[in-house]
């Protein structure tokens, strides 16, 4: 498990490994906000936790489709269906891959792109919270939706349509957190409904990765 | 380890294509698979590593003991020789690579990137693989596709030398390696399709 | 006949042929007492009962409206049903019959979100508003596409429906979560689900209930979209059936059979 773990983070760093993709995509689609509302600094920092969060998970869904597809072409993922690792730890590793190279980073950038946003001070911290609980469930629902069109051609795009509805309830207490963190309200009770999602996502979700991609394995 | 395989149907696409299929493959043997192109012994090389399920039949004896060579390597270009082969070793939990490098004459390419090998030098690293996973029965698929003369010869005396220490192998091939084993033709096992004026459950 | 047998029974429908036979029987029987119903209830609903006092004749856009939505969600749940018989019992028709579903949930569900916006702007002089239960509509119709997406997208009928039953599953759980988090998130215009309250039906609910002069023909209603929702789905399962009998037959030409 700890090999496949280090050889998906090797394969990311190097060259065409798309690591850094993810990041430069969330900076560019929050530099684009303020072009696109007005640059009122009072409406920037009513929007900014929002939009920090939706650029973050724009940014991991970029990424999805070259998670589990590039391993489909070469044949890895039917050599790895058939070593002693179970198909549920494959899953998992990488999903957890996914995290350490887009999630993570996106987690450790959004303080500095909140600044351009405007974001209120008492946000910050709540932000960072937030993502870093949010964004597994991220990378492991999209880990799922990255199984199930692997076989497809060009599954990117329907990769989407899938696992976005599936980010509603993550996006929604997420975002929650963050904006409320911002403006000084409570936030114990989205945080704590967003640790379940993570939580419960993290437990249940690559069982279902795992027969979907043994199906199309098949 | 024996493998048996006993009355097995395999499908591809949901349509059954081989069918009554029994043998059994014993340590040291090696078993040549042939047959028409199109007959299904890429699906019965799937369906026997386990990928997909037979629609009827037994497999005995595959469970974690076999390797599958499929046409593709398995190999990520941007990581050297060594680092693709030491990484399938951790996954089979095998240790040591440096025999899978000497059987295939790798030594003057572990740090080139497998991303720049040629096809013929990429195949011998995909074959070598096999060596480390440490699995007594080997299942290549057309293993010689892009070989020369010498990888050609060098592959027959890696699988001589697993069949030797008590392994077996069975493998899709149409050209002779110059191997000791029985030949497996599935052509007369071509599936025969049933009626056609009552449709059932998998509406055939 | 005991239960088991009974139950028995049921699994023979299973067999696309007498699933095929026997539905040809009885759809005539459904088609005409949907369009009954529905006709009578939208006949009786529209001419037959008075304006609301506060929302006016607006609130007889209700008689579409509320069994195009509950037809939305039942669809879905069939779905489900019907996902889990295949995944579980592997039965054919149970897998068709999900997607045959599928498309009827969509129209469904946007009928729903149109009669909505359409009563919405008189009501809440607005055609849109992000209440939850609207929201959750919405939600509901993009799972619905992604659904049916992913059953065009995929060539091979058993992985497909293998495939999209798994997403049905996971969708469920995950339309449900989301639910509950567009509730937490907006509190919303929109009245409770006024109708199918035993207050509401009984008449000792005050508060927003449906009185009975509407709630009859509404009842009438949402049993004719009832049954044209088992019609439709009845009828769309024949075609999916041949259709993957024809998709079968030239997959074996092609196998040389």
């Amino acid at each position: 498990m700890i090999a496949l773990l280090l050889r998906d983070l090797k394969l990311a760093f190097r060259a065409g490994g798309g690591f850094g993709l993810g990041l430069a995509f969330f900076l560019i689609v929050t530099v684009m906000v303020p072009f696109a509302v007005g640059p009122q600094s009072s409406l920037l920092a009513t929007i900014a936790a929002g939009v920090l969060w939706l650029g973050a998970l724009l940014a991991c869904l970029l990424s999805l489709d070259r998670l589990l597809a590039l391993d489909w072409e070469d044949g890895s993922l039917d050599l790895l269906a058939t070593a002693p690792l179970p198909l549920e730890a494959v899953v998992t590793v990488k999903a957890l891959a996914h995290w350490l190279t887009t999630g993570l980073p996106l987690v450790l950038a959004a303080p500095i792109l909140g600044v351009l946003l405007n974001l209120p001070v008492p946000g910050f911290f709540w932000l960072i919270v937030s993502l870093l609980v949010g964004t597994p469930a991220l990378s492991v629902i999209g880990t799922f939706g990255a199984a199930l069109t692997v076989g497809l051609k060009r599954g990117g795009l329907l990769l989407s349509l899938l696992v976005l509805p599936l980010y509603v309830p993550t996006l929604i207490f997420g975002a929650e957190v963050a904006r409320r963190g911002a403006i000084g309200m409570e936030t114990q009770t989205p945080l704590l409904m967003l640790a379940g999602i993570t939580a419960a996502t993290i437990a249940l979700l690559p069982f279902a990765s795992a027969a979907v991609l043994r199906i199309n394995l098949r | 380890m024996t493998l048996t395989v006993t009355d097995l149907t395999i499908t591809r696409g949901g349509i059954p294509v081989l069918e009554a299929l029994s043998f059994v493959l014993e340590p040291g043997r090696a078993l040549i698979l042939r047959g028409p192109n199109g007959i299904g012994k890429t699906t019965l090389l799937r369906t026997l590593a386990g990928l997909q399920p037979p629609l009827v039949g037994k497999i005995e004896g595959a469970e974690d003991q076999i390797a599958y060579a499929s046409h593709s390597d398995g190999l990520k270009p941007t990581l050297t020789v060594t680092e693709n082969l030491i990484f399938w070793a951790l996954v089979f939990g095998t240790d040591s690579i440096q025999p899978a490098i000497d059987a295939f004459a790798l030594n003057e390419l572990t740090d080139r990137h497998a991303g720049n090998l040629s096809a013929g030098q990429k195949r011998r690293l995909g074959l070598a693989r096999m060596l480390v996973t440490g699995r007594p029965i080997w299942m290549l698929d057309e293993p010689t596709v892009s070989l020369d003369k010498d990888a050609v010869q060098m592959f027959a005396d890696a699988v001589r030398a697993h069949l030797a220490q008590g392994g077996s192998a069975l493998i899709a091939t149409h050209i002779d390696l110059g191997l000791d084993g029985d030949i497996l033709d599935v052509g007369a096992n071509k599936a025969k399709p049933g009626p056609l004026d009552d449709f059932d459950g998998g509406f055939l | 006949m005991s239960i088991a047998a009974k139950a028995n029974a049921l699994w023979e429908y299973a067999n696309p042929r007498k699933f095929l036979a026997t539905s040809e029987r009885v759809l005539p029987f459904f088609w005409i007492t949907s369009m009954v119903c529905i006709g009578v209830g939208l006949v009786w609903g529209f001419f037959f009962t008075p304006d609301d006092y506060k929302q006016g004749s607006t609130v007889k856009i209700i008689y579409l409206h509320v069994p195009a939505a509950l037809m939305a969600i039942n669809c879905w749940l069939m779905m489900l049903v019907t996902s889990l018989i295949w995944l579980v019992r592997r039965h054919h028709v149970s897998a068709l019959a999900a997607r045959a579903a599928a498309p009827i949930g969509i129209v469904m569900t946007l009928i729903a979100l149109v009669t909505g916006a359409i009563w919405g702007q008189p009501m809440w002089g607005t055609w849109w508003a992000w209440d939850p239960r609207l929201t959750s509509f919405l939600i509901l119709f993009l799972f619905y596409l992604g659904y049916v997406a992913l059953w065009e997208a995929i060539e091979d009928p058993d992985t497909a429906a293998d495939l999209t039953s798994v997403l049905c599953l996971v969708g469920s759980v995950f339309a449900v979560l989301s639910r509950y988090a567009v509730n937490f998130w907006n509190q919303g215009l929109h009245q409770g689900a006024s109708v199918l309250r035993a207050g509401a039906v009984t008449g000792t609910d005050t508060e927003e209930k449906v009185s009975n002069i509407f709630f009859y023909p509404l009842l009438v209603c949402i049993i004719g979209f009832v049954l044209l929702f088992v019609a439709l789905v009845l009828y769309r399962t024949g075609t999916e059936i041949r259709a993957r009998r024809i998709k079968a037959l030239l997959a074996r030409e092609r196998v040389g059979g």
